[in-house]
């Protein structure tokens, strides 16, 4: 220590000139004030109402004159007794499960399509690329148009060969395949950017390097692209995932949930509960487990995923 | 026999003639260097050979097949490229072994070759390393393994040493050179350092706009440059090339700086600069209007500014044409231009004066 001390003596770093004038609680509130304006926006409307979320979901919902009572746990056995959060929750499942693969997928094939050399490149980038930037509810509208039973798009083309009218939206069994459809149309464009940017970092060297050795173009893709492809994949499939969860305005626009529940999704569900039966502290209690679900999901992709991929 | 021939290959990209009507050879086991400017067209020679390229016309021969219009994979070339396109996400070994797998080489052979080139190689300590954890030599080395263990007859670098340091360039250099002549592989290595060329090849092409300016040993493009393009090329600082008659005149001479003799005789000349190199110095001299540059063994004691005497011996001169650039070997014993034949060993101030008065 005290071989140490001249040395600091002799040469001080900037701060502890500051230090030592006696302005160091000036730098302090410098700084903090420069982070007011975000801090204060971060936690008014994200930490906060994440905080007294989880505090309502343990009240009881305030009716009339009768305040919110604390009810401990009670709300969270509502829930698990309730077939339509058990219902909207299984939605959640396969809808996620299907719409993540097959939005990477086509992602990841559109971008390989117009990565490589082919005629009218620059259209096929601003085609695939338009559903991003139409949002949700228009995109919804559209393909309520495509899904109409008799005169929509999908009717008229199969009209071609039988003359039967569908009710897309209103049957079972097709509803939630249709919001699926409309998920993927949706988000493939804005994933296959991030994949078209990722592909642009990989040298054409490479490909050429394996074509010496003999490599064929699916051995090339499975040994080499896709594995420089993964921080890109996990980024998206997060991403993905979220959306899967977060995204509802087309179920409130084509379907309201019907028929039958088939449509309900968990947001969905929390936003008719919120706001249509206007049971807040159910609704708070939806949200954390919503919340909790989401954030298992992502550390749990970071975590198994983070540790297998190639970052350059 | 010839492992590889290449005949009147040409490739175009519209207008832009890259390659040009180049046709040579190359011996079984001799390391062929392409050699030229920036934009010469010797990259793409060398895809046209490895087939990453489609040739315009002309026909490649490796062997006795023609391999025009196969697809890389089948013409058994292996290759080593400038940035060495390692895969980064795979181990060395696994970069080495990328081609044995494809071609599914069994499990005992893939290790038994791993083991033999990594020895070669001095990459046994590294084979669990990431090429980003490499050092650009090793890269360089990796690259190297990857293109020896497929055992391929034919082996084509482009420029595989111009990411390295110059102290590391020159040991890959020897290293490069000795493998080849060690595993008798035919190489075609492109560089655009003479020095690299004229120390590693058995025989040169010298590029120059798509088109060979030159193909020789390089002991012979050293000592009988076909044209000024050539002379000025090889050598630093290249060869001093003026006017027999100064301003005028349809004839060049030619002197490399080391075969300059300054001393107290000889045509007068003003010290421009000298610069030290340790083994010897570069002197450039003022004469007539002209520059000359002079290699002087060990530390010159020229000042600047000081009138030395430029001398050379008649037989270290070069003759060229001036209109075409092209090598003249009719003038040294043309008795017209030459009134003083080289036979007869003219004093250094007759030929002056046979230049001077001209
Ligand atoms: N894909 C291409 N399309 C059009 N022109 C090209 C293409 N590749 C190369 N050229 C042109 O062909 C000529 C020769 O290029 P090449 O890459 O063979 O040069 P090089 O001798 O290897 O130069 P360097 O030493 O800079 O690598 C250049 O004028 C270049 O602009
Ligand atoms: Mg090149």
């Amino acid at each position: 220590m005290h071989g140490v001390e001249p040395l600091a003596v002799a040469q001080p770093p900037p701060q502890a000139q500051y230090a030592r004038g006696g302005s160091a609680l000036a730098v302090h509130i410098y700084g903090w004030l420069l982070l007011l304006p975000a801090a204060v926006l971060l936690v008014a409307f994200t930490h906060y109402p994440a905080v007294q979320t989880l505090i309502d979901s343990f009240y009881s919902t305030p009716r009339g004159r009768r305040g919110a009572v604390f009810v401990g746990l009670d709300n969270y056995q509502t829930m698990l007794a309730d077939p339509v959060f058990w219902r909207a929750l299984q939605n959640n499942v396969v809808y996620a499960t299907s719409v993540i693969p097959l939005t990477i997928a086509l992602a990841l094939a559109m971008a390989l399509l117009i990565n490589g050399k082919i005629a009218g490149r620059p259209f096929l980038r601003l085609s695939f690329f338009t559903p991003t930037v139409l949002p949700m509810i228009a995109v919804a509208n559209i393909w309520l148009f495509f899904y109409s039973p008799g005169y929509g798009l999908l009717d008229q083309i199969l009209g071609l060969f039988d003359s039967s009218t569908h009710n897309w939206l209103g049957d079972e069994h097709t509803a939630l395949g249709c919001l699926i459809a409309v998920a993927v149309w949706k988000d493939a464009g804005f994933f296959m950017i991030f994949y078209l940017a990722a592909l642009q970092q990989i040298s054409p060297q490479l490909a050429e390097a394996a074509a010496l050795e003999g490599a064929g173009r699916w051995y090339f893709f499975r040994r080499v692209t896709f594995p420089l492809l993964m921080p890109t994949t996990l980024f998206v499939l997060v991403n993905a995932v979220i959306n899967s969860f977060r995204l509802v305005d087309h179920i409130v626009v084509m379907t309201q949930g019907g028929p039958d529940n088939t449509t309900a999704l968990l947001l969905f569900y929390i936003y008719e509960v919120g706001f249509k039966f206007w049971d807040t502290a159910y609704a708070a209690t939806l949200t954390v487990v919503l919340l909790v679900l989401l954030a298992c999901l992502a550390l749990g992709q970071f975590l198994i995923l983070d540790r297998r991929i190639h970052y350059q | 026999m010839s492992q590889i021939s290449v005949q009147n290959v040409s490739k175009y990209w519209g207008a832009t003639r890259a390659v040009e009507n180049v046709s040579f050879d190359a011996v079984a086991g001799s390391l062929i260097v392409l050699l030229g400017p920036s934009g010469c067209g010797k990259s793409t020679t060398l895809r046209l050979i490895a087939g990453l390229e489609q040739v315009t016309s002309g026909r490649i021969f490796l062997g006795s097949q023609d391999v025009t219009a196969l697809p890389p994979a089948k013409r058994r070339i292996s290759m080593v490229f400038q940035s060495y396109a390692l895969f980064p996400h795979l181990t060395v070994a696994e970069n080495i072994l990328f081609g044995l797998r494809v071609r599914k080489v069994p499990a005992v052979e893939r290790t038994r070759r791993l083991n033999r080139v990594a020895a070669l190689l001095g990459l046994d300590s590294l084979l669990e390393r990431k090429p980003s954890q490499l050092s650009g030599g090793q890269q360089q080395r990796v690259a190297l393994g990857r293109a020896i263990i497929a055992e391929t007859p034919v082996c084509l670098m482009d420029e595989p040493l111009s990411n390295l340091d110059a102290q590391l360039r020159a040991e890959m250099r020897r290293e490069i050179r000795t493998l080849q002549q060690q595993l008798g592989i035919t190489m075609v290595y492109v560089t655009h350092d003479q020095s690299e060329a004229m120390s590693m090849a058995d025989w040169v092409i010298l590029m120059r706009n798509g088109r060979i300016e030159q193909a020789a040993r390089p002991e012979d493009l050293y000592a009988r440059p076909a044209s000024t393009f050539a002379a000025r090329f090889i050598g630093t600082p290249p060869m001093n090339i003026l006017p027999v008659v100064p301003n005028t005149g349809d004839l060049l001479f030619g002197i490399r700086p080391e075969h300059i003799i300054l001393g107290d005789t000889g045509i007068p000349a003003r010290v421009q600069s000298a610069e030290f190199l340790g083994a010897d110095t570069i002197v450039t001299c003022a004469y007539g209007g002209q520059t000359l540059a002079a290699r002087v063994p060990g530390k010159a004691a020229f000042p600047t500014g000081a009138t030395v005497g430029v001398q050379w011996h008649p037989e270290n001169l070069h003759f060229f044409d001036a209109a075409s650039g092209l090598r003249r070997d009719d003038v040294a014993t043309s008795p017209r231009e030459m009134p003083a034949s080289p036979k007869n060993a003219p004093s250094f101030e007759e030929k002056r004066t046979c230049f001077a008065q001209k």
